[in-house]
């Protein structure tokens, strides 16, 4: 076992900061920009049957990675169906066309194809790599699983017995347990609430005919962003897209999602397990991703819980305090709200303080916001290090596809460093001040926390 | 997400760790990655890999200690002095040295294991020279405070809870290991035990740093945007002025008496899931194989143990559907002993017994009869072209060749991988199974989720419940 010094979810710096749906061209080469890595250069191409892609070419390494994403995500999963996204993205290497499930994933290993779904709130995302010596097989390969997935009886239920012990596990979870518990209350009644997995009720009554309707209504062109890194050029890329995604239907039917946003007023709900540590999971609202001051949130959240042991809440929570080992925050904006959110773990009896640490943190830099220097080190930070997310191709191309979903263009990549330099005090502080309301924070503990009375609520 | 639970290389790409570059035919000369290695006149051994992407290095330094040097009684103080590692020193602020890399635009961390402990950042190349300033100064002037010392154990006790006591599998895992090994240190885990933690203090630590923190027991890799020539120059001007220490410890540890018996245990916890079968045995290491037989462990395991297609997953998941998923691993990267594990989680009422007697049916079957022509060339590809993919990414190159050197394998011994990995045949593979794969190096271990009740079984054999309870 290796022991790492600490560790922490941030998704809100997985996500660059992001890109505008493309004019269209004929197959042609639009726009050509060069990134923080000096001879990264993104192309945005449109291929002979319209499919829009980004694309960097890095000829190091005889591969490719390719990163699709189709709108929908869990917030699709109609109700009393909820898991069915989750269910889907386990089911597209279980056979397609008249290759079974094993015939598949043999095929897949024999030509060395990496092929891998995950869904999202809003989304759900491919990841396909290829050596270059067997690229055009595995376009073949993915455009089967993405077409005529079969979803075969014994398939679907060696899947479900798998996802229905996934659940069982994370419900003795404590960190997942307090995060589901957190959307319950937050959202409540509206699709953001309910757990992307499902629950061993709704995953028990999935059928493949659920999965394909699910397939059908949301893998579609329209709502298709495709980004490829690596060994391809562009025109390449485009016969490749028209072969993977050509078959699509053209528009996705998609169910309404409406705009939301947590509850106000604070809420605190308690889970009892019995675990010697107990997990708090604590979050509001928060600006939009457009919202011009998302961008401040963004620097704000460094400073007070996301910049790992430069941050006010691990200087407070663990050096001083001793409280957790591990304590931080995130933004993170979703397609129809957005939220700011965190997580510590505390042993049972000192779970109550280290929340009081953390209450008091927000009310002060509600009240002052950062001084300068706190400022200053977090821009000298986030501009700094903004090259190390675009070291290997496949962080490039998530760097790239996060920009797409977020419906920026490529030359936010050029911009961000200067979004990020003009961000002043006051900025931050007005931010700090229209964020940070300790009364509508909403907290779930996991565990057998002793709290203290007046405490909660 | 087909993987579920507990899985004892939770480090992603550890089974990676032992593969490396070199001349596969379909690699262009380029992507070829080619370390360069020298070694400074106070014995610190560097090693450069250029990576010319983006500017940006990869920057590590490893010690060649880890858990299992602990002195007896002191477990867990590798770990806390990694901890410990970022206070102070004469030049650098109580807490600053992390803040002053973030200031820098870089990304700092460390990790221990049982055979090495590593410091590492990745930053802008025109920071380099200022990073090895700070890391060479902590090599030798590290200051530590009683306070600080007191509320860092604080944090390694919640570390501890996260990691272990929250979790089943965890605790699980922790004491086959402590069974796996009877003499080896390898049996303790690299946190420590709980009750040994609680009582370490600022002079175990001190005394571990000083025993072993010195230039001739640590190794320099840097990957990325830099030539050798750059990285000589800046290491000799900052690791390059720290004087030897001749008194730096050596590894001894104590080594295992034969295997004879084999070991099995459960653990009844009622926050366990589905039952899960976990099962271990003691194997060489790259280090301590013979030629050709880690290798041959790593292909055997791949076919056995990894992922849809492998023997396992087809028997008990695809065919018998008794299990809900399983895998398995082949742990090579140990100085003084590898492992392999396997695991199996329980479909819906299905007993532990069953899961067991199909994953020996398969074992037994690679004993006997090893495995095919077509199985094998598979397992060669993919290995292979993980080298390949993994290229992409220096960090990954880095801390293979630094794990690597750690425990005493070369630069060549990297690079010549997949030679010797395509070189494997049909025979090694099922020799390695034969001799590997016997049930007296073997701890297996079942998870039940029930309420411990302390009391003996009376002789009878152990039955698990037909239907497990879900909440």
């Amino acid at each position: 076992m290796i022991l790492n010094r600490w560790f922490g979810t941030r998704p809100a710096q997985l996500r660059a900061l992001t890109a505008v749906p493309l004019a269209a061209l004929i197959f042609a080469i639009i726009t050509t920009l060069s990134g923080p890595a000096h001879a990264m250069k993104i192309q945005t191409i449109k291929s002979p049957g319209g499919i829009e892609a980004w694309l960097v070419e890095e000829h190091a390494v005889p591969m490719m990675a390719m990163r699709f994403a189709f709108e929908g995500g869990s917030s699709q999963d109609p109700t009393g169906n909820e898991g069915l996204a989750n269910f889907l993205s386990a089911m597209l290497d279980e056979g397609a066309a008249d290759l079974k499930s094993r015939e598949f994933q043999e095929r897949m290993e024999e030509i060395s194809m990496r092929m891998r779904y995950e869904d999202s709130k809003d989304a759900f995302y491919g990841n396909f790599e290829t050596l270059t010596a067997n690229r055009d097989e595995a376009a073949k390969l993915l455009k089967l699983a993405l077409n005529n997935p079969r979803f075969d009886t014994d398939a679907v239920e060696r899947i479900r017995q798998q996802l229905q012990a996934a659940l069982a596990y994370a419900a003795r979870n404590p960190e997942k347990v307090a995060l589901n518990e957190w959307y319950a209350i937050a959202f409540e009644g509206h699709p953001y609430a309910r757990p992307s997995a499902g629950t061993q009720e709704t995953v028990a009554k999935i059928t493949g005919d659920d999965l394909e309707g699910y397939r059908k209504r949301t893998f579609a062109k329209d709502t298709l962003k495709v980004v490829a890194v690596g060994d391809i050029n562009a025109e390449q890329l485009g016969a490749l897209l028209d072969e993977v995604f050509g078959d699509l239907p053209a528009t996705a039917d998609l169910i309404a999602v409406s705009k939301t946003s947590p509850v106000a007023g604070g809420r605190q709900k308690v889970v009892e397990m019995s675990v010697p540590q107990s997990v708090a999971v604590f979050g509001l609202g928060a600006m939009e991703r457009k919202d011009p001051d998302f961008i401040p949130t963004f620097v704000l959240n460094h400073i007070l819980g996301g910049g790992g042991f430069a941050s006010k809440l691990m200087e407070e929570v663990r050096e001083k305090r001793g409280l957790a080992y591990s304590v931080y925050t995130y933004v993170y904006p979703y397609q129809h709200t957005s939220i700011f959110s965190g997580s510590v773990a505390t042993r049972n009896e000192a779970i109550g303080e280290s929340l009081d640490v953390i209450r008091e943190e927000f009310k002060q830099m509600a009240e002052n916001g950062p001084t300068q220097t706190e400022l200053d080190n977090a821009k000298k930070y986030l501009i700094g290090s903004y090259p190390l997310r675009f070291d290997t191709n496949a962080k490039i191309a998530s760097q790239l596809l996060g920009l797409r979903m977020d419906d920026f263009g490529p030359e936010y990549i050029d911009n961000r460093n200067d979004m990020m330099a003009a961000v002043t005090l006051d900025d931050v502080k007005r931010v700090a001040k229209r964020l940070l309301d300790t009364d509508d924070l909403i907290v779930t503990i996991v565990g057998k926390p002793t709290l203290q009375e007046g405490k909660e609520g | 997400m087909h993987k579920l639970g507990y899985c004892r290389l939770s480090t992603p790409s550890m089974a990676l760790l032992m593969m490396l570059v070199s001349t596969l035919q379909t690699v262009p000369a380029q992507a070829q990655t080619r370390a360069s290695e020298f070694t400074l006149s106070n014995g610190m051994q560097v090693v450069v890999i250029p990576d010319h992407r983006a500017p940006v290095v990869t920057h590590m330094v490893w010690y060649k200690v880890g858990a299992a040097d602990e002195p007896k009684g002191v477990s867990g103080i590798a770990h806390f002095l990694e901890h410990l590692m970022f206070k102070s020193t004469e030049k650098i602020a109580i807490g600053e040295f992390s803040k002053i890399i973030s200031r820098l635009g870089g990304q700092d961390n460390a990790f221990t294991g049982q055979d090495a402990t590593s410091y590492h950042q990745r930053i802008a190349k025109e920071r380099l020279g200022t990073l090895m300033e700070m890391e060479a100064d902590r090599m030798v002037n590290l200051r530590l405070t009683e306070n600080e010392v007191l509320m860092e154990r604080n944090v390694i006790m919640e570390e501890r809870r996260a990691r272990i006591e929250n979790n089943p599998t965890a605790l699980l895992d922790e004491q086959m290991a402590a069974t796996l090994y009877r003499s080896h240190p390898y049996g303790i885990p690299v946190i420590g035990w709980g009750h040994e933690m609680k009582k370490l203090s600022r002079e175990d630590a001190m005394r571990f740093y000083k025993h072993y923190y010195a230039p001739n027991n640590s190794i320099l890799v840097v990957a990325g945007d830099v030539t050798t020539e750059e990285v000589k120059k800046l290491a000799e001007e900052t690791y390059g002025k720290i004087p030897a220490n001749p008194d730096v410890n050596h590894r001894e540890r104590p080594t295992e008496p034969p295997y004879i018996a084999a070991r099995r245990l459960e653990y009844k916890d009622p926050r366990a899931g589905n039952a899960s079968f976990h099962r271990y045995y003691v194997a060489p290491s790259y280090v301590t194989a013979e030629p050709g037989e880690a290798e041959a462990l790593d292909l055997l395991f791949k076919i056995v143990a990894g992922g849809a297609t492998s023997r396992l997953y087809k028997k008990l998941v695809v065919d018998e559907k008794i299990a809900a998923t399983c895998g398995g691993d082949y742990a090579g990267w140990g100085l003084d002993s590898g492992a392999v594990s396997i695991y199996a989680v329980a479909a819906d009422g299905v007993g532990l017994d069953d899961i067991e007697a199909k994953v020996d049916e398969v074992l037994d079957d690679v004993r006997a009869n090893g495995v095919t022509a077509a199985e094998l060339e598979r397992a060669k590809k993919t290995f292979l072209a993980d080298y390949i993919y993994d290229s992409d990414n220096q960090a990954r190159l880095a801390r293979r060749y630094g794990w690597a050197l750690t425990v005493g394998r070369s630069v060549n011994d990297i690079e010549s991988w997949p030679d010797a990995m395509s070189k494997v045949t049909l025979e090694d593979v099922q020799k390695a199974a034969a001799k590997y794969l016997d049930i007296r190096r073997s701890v297996t271990g079942w998870l039940l989720p029930e309420a411990a009740h302390g009391r003996g079984d009376g002789g009878k054999k152990v039955k698990q419940p037909a239907v497990h309870t879900r909440s």
